[in-house]
């Protein structure tokens, strides 16, 4: 049985990567994270609208998805049929560890989807908007504890921005980071922190059901179905949207790029990606070629100088 | 309709003989990926999600069910046999289990593992269908201060997991700090002691290290020993089952462990490992045979074993309830609800009770087939220690070597496997345990964020650690742990504990 086992186990190791793939999309982090999703959506509807027979998927975590944009970048040189996912949260990732590798090593080719930050306090909160968070962290930055995803990432990034914007140092904001969603929300409904702030995916159902309240959302305009303002409309100039990109190997030839890019148009333009994206309750925000490349770069610029607002980039 | 009424409702459809395939399916990957070192259950049912499109919700969310439940129980079958944690909540396990199989043992390991999961899996999956929503509020109640009063009691309590000498422990522990340190700092995003390798930016895995420790070490160090080694392995001596003495000294620790894993696996920040090591720890200080511990007590084995099971329906506490995934495993399952347009959360018991019974009485009947399976197989596994040693241990190094590459293609990786095995190596020959290692691996860099994140809170203020009731009371009782041991010592008592001060170095 053992061996039974054994062999099995070996098969599928040995058959793993004798399939004859079309695409390989890298999702540089852990199962069951964003990168992962998208990267696992993309090969179902790659697959089921026929654009591609066989995609596969591989996991290369850490690092913020810097190691596996490494990896990736040095395997790939003119290989047209790998791709790999990535995101605002690299942008950070690639500044604070201060990479070796950056985005300008592979090919951008397109912004798929995006989510806005959501800031949230418990309901047993004496804060009720959030006019009255922005006095308390002027009053005393340090005494408003904020709980959110990773150092460095689109939370922190956030509330760095917003201090800017409010007109309190950056360096003094409290930040808690935490490793994910789940234990960040926790620390958030326990009260162990003042606020929190993570993408509004991640608090829709606490807020729904009325364990937490939304104080302020980081669009330009308000969200259709959510009841909050935006933080430009209380005078906070901040608009943060933590995207998901895709991008393709380094050293393509413009027809290669234009395939890749066709193949990727075809995909968001199919129905059953719009149906994946209501289901999990991504925006489409498709955005290609020399615009994006253009947003691209500001994004970087404008990360650059916050991460270095916040000390976190020297 | 009641909740009983409704679990009811969801063992009749879980019963139906497709979805029992499925079960069966699951249970049986599950134990799979649960054997082969460093693949996880994260990652079998992040492979299946696309699959489980095209089944309904009741089918696939029964076959994650399985493979959860299953990826629990198979880490034991090599911990025991071949000294090979699958995963990291299977590492107490190895203590114990690995000694009770050497001494031809290894049927009643098995079987204590097995039955004593399948108790833990079912009181537990009970508890969360009935205690959920009371006991998720109790574990809201954490903050970073007492998680980390939590981890000072589990660092205090596990230290008898030390072996004979504390010292020779000690320095395996704070090994195991250094390496914690290794890698980007959740706090501050700066990288720490990783000298500008990107491949060390995430830190130490906890899998390769145990692998590398348990695993390649005992393989490195039978190597050494050629033919002439002492240490004979008995494959059978005595009956394959458990005898009436193991039933006897084994249902007490199944039931303890599943009343410590259940309530630590709903934490948010819990995990399964804290709940083995305090269940192992608390076995220990209760046993009526403190003699057999570290030579192979089957307590040691039924209680962590069962602890590691009950935390992974406590699991389910927080995602049920919340929406709150808190394993990778939980993570996953989150994206499968969503894929049916469910959002798991405080309204999922109130929106879609058929579907939360369904996925409770799929968890039950995963449980009882884990134990059908499982039972008769042990015969067959026991075999696994009458093959020759040569074959065994080149066998265990592939199987290592295959699930370290499994998990993460990356040749970095491998090479840390094989340094991380010499100097596991090493430590045998010089007499340190490898346990506290690990330990020191997966419980320090908790300790660490916890501790900064309640002094973060509170802006510097230490005494914040002690003006919660929780907090106060668990380092308390871990003062205690430490500082009676110290004074019975010091006044001559109980020819145990004057026997360890003898084996002070």
């Amino acid at each position: 049985m053992k061996k039974l086992m054994l062999a099995t186990i070996l098969a599928g190791a040995v058959a793993l990567p004798a399939m004859a793939a079309d695409y390989t999309i890298i999702a540089p982090a852990n199962p069951g994270g964003g990168w992962d999703q998208t990267a696992r959506t993309m090969q179902a509807v790659l697959q089921d609208e026929g654009i591609s027979s066989s995609v596969q998927v591989q996991n290369v975590p850490g690092a913020g998805g810097t190691i596996g944009l490494a990896q990736f970048a040095s395997q790939n040189e003119g290989n047209a049929n790998a791709l790999i996912v990535g995101g605002y949260v690299m942008v950070g990732a690639i500044l604070t560890n201060n990479a070796p590798v950056g985005l300008d090593a592979v090919t951008p080719i397109a912004r798929l989807t995006g989510e806005y930050e959501a800031i949230v306090v418990p309901a047993a909160s004496p804060i009720q908007t959030i006019e009255e968070l922005v006095e308390a962290l002027k009053a005393d930055p340090g005494a408003v504890s904020w709980a959110g995803g990773s150092a460095g990432g689109t939370d922190h990034i956030a509330v760095g921005l917003l201090a800017k914007a409010a007109g309190v140092d950056p360096t003094k904001i409290n930040y808690i980071a935490y490793s994910g969603g789940g234990e960040a929300l926790a620390a958030i409904l326990g009260s162990q922190v003042t606020a929190g702030i993570s993408s509004l995916g991640e608090f829709v159902a606490q807020i729904d059901s009325g364990t937490l309240r939304l104080l302020a959302v980081s669009s330009e305009e308000r969200i259709e179905g959510v009841d909050a303002p935006t933080l430009k409309e209380v005078g906070l100039d901040v608009v943060l949207q933590n995207w998901r990109m895709v991008a393709a190997a380094p050293g393509l030839s413009d027809e290669q790029k234009a395939a890749v890019s066709a193949d990727i148009e075809a995909m968001v333009k199919s129905a059953s990606w719009q149906e994946q994206l209501a289901t999990k309750g991504w925006a489409d925000t498709y955005l290609a070629g020399a615009e994006f490349d253009a947003q691209l770069a500001a994004d970087i610029t404008a990360t650059e100088t916050v991460l270095k607002d916040i000390g976190l980039v020297k | 309709m009641s909740a009983f009424d409704f679990l009811l409702q969801g063992l009749a459809t879980a019963s139906d003989p497709m979805l029992l395939f499925y079960a069966l399916i699951g249970v049986t990957l599950g134990t799979a990926v649960g054997v082969l070192p460093g693949i996880g259950p994260a990652l079998t049912v992040a492979l299946l999600l696309p699959v489980t499109y095209r089944l309904d919700p009741a089918g696939s969310l029964i076959m994650f069910a399985g493979i959860y439940y299953g990826g629990m129980y198979g880490g034991s079958t090599t911990s025991i046999l071949l000294n090979t944690p699958g995963e990291s909540a299977s590492i107490i396990t190895a203590l114990e289990g690995n000694k009770m199989a050497r001494k031809g043992r290894g049927g009643p390991a098995l079987a204590t593992a097995a039955i004593g999961s399948f108790v833990a899996g079912l009181i537990a999956t009970l508890l969360l269908a009935f205690l959920a929503p009371h006991v998720v509020k109790l574990a809201l109640v954490f903050g970073p201060r007492e998680y980390f009063a939590l981890m000072v009691l589990a660092f205090v309590t596990v230290s008898s997991a030390f072996g004979d000498s504390t010292l020779r422990g000690l320095t395996s522990l704070f090994l195991g700090f250094g390496l914690a340190c290794v890698g980007i700092d959740q706090l501050t995003g700066q990288a720490r002691m990783s000298f500008g390798v990107p491949d060390l930016l995430d830190g130490i895995e906890v899998t390769t290290l145990a692998v590398a420790m348990f695993a390649v070490g005992e393989a490195l160090a039978i190597a050494a020993l050629g033919n002439t080694g002492e240490d004979k392995v008995h494959a059978v001596k005595g009956s394959v089952w458990m005898n009436r003495s193991d039933w006897s000294r084994s249902w007490k620790p199944w039931l303890r462990g599943t009343f410590i894993g259940f309530p630590i696996g709903a934490m948010p920040a819990g995990g399964a490992e804290i709940g083995t090591f305090l269940s192992y720890a608390t076995e220990k200080k209760l046993t009526k045979h403190p003699e057999e511990f570290g030579h192979g007590a089957i307590e040691g084995v039924a209680g962590p074993e069962a602890a590691n099971n009950a935390s992974a329906a406590g699991t389910l506490v927080p995602l049920l309830t919340l929406g709150l995934p808190t394993t990778a495993t939980a993570a996953i399952m989150l994206a499968g609800f969503q894929q049916f347009g469910l959002q798991p959360g405080p309204l999922l018991f109130a929106t879609n009770p058929e579907l939360v019974w369904g996925l409770i009485a799929s968890l039950l009947i995963a449980n009882a087939m884990l134990l059908v399976l499982n039972l008769p197989m042990i015969g067959l596994w026991v075999k696994l220690l009458t093959i020759p040693k040569p074959w065994l241990y080149a066998g265990i190094l592939l199987f290592a070597t295959l699930g370290t590459i499994g998990a993460n293609p990356s040749t970095f990786e491998l090479g840390m496997l094989l340094v991380f095995g010499l100097v596991g190596y090493g430590m045998r020959v010089f007499g340190y345990p490898i346990a506290p290692i690990v330990v020191g691996l997966i419980l320090s860099p908790m300790a660490e964020q916890q501790l900064r994140r309640a002094l973060s809170i509170s802006q510097g203020d230490w005494t914040v650690l002690l003006t919660s009731p929780i907090a106060a009371v668990m380092l308390g009782i871990a003062a205690l742990a430490l500082i009676v041991p110290l004074v019975m010592r010091m006044r001559g008592r109980g020819a145990v504990l004057s026997q360890l001060a003898g084996d002070e170095d």
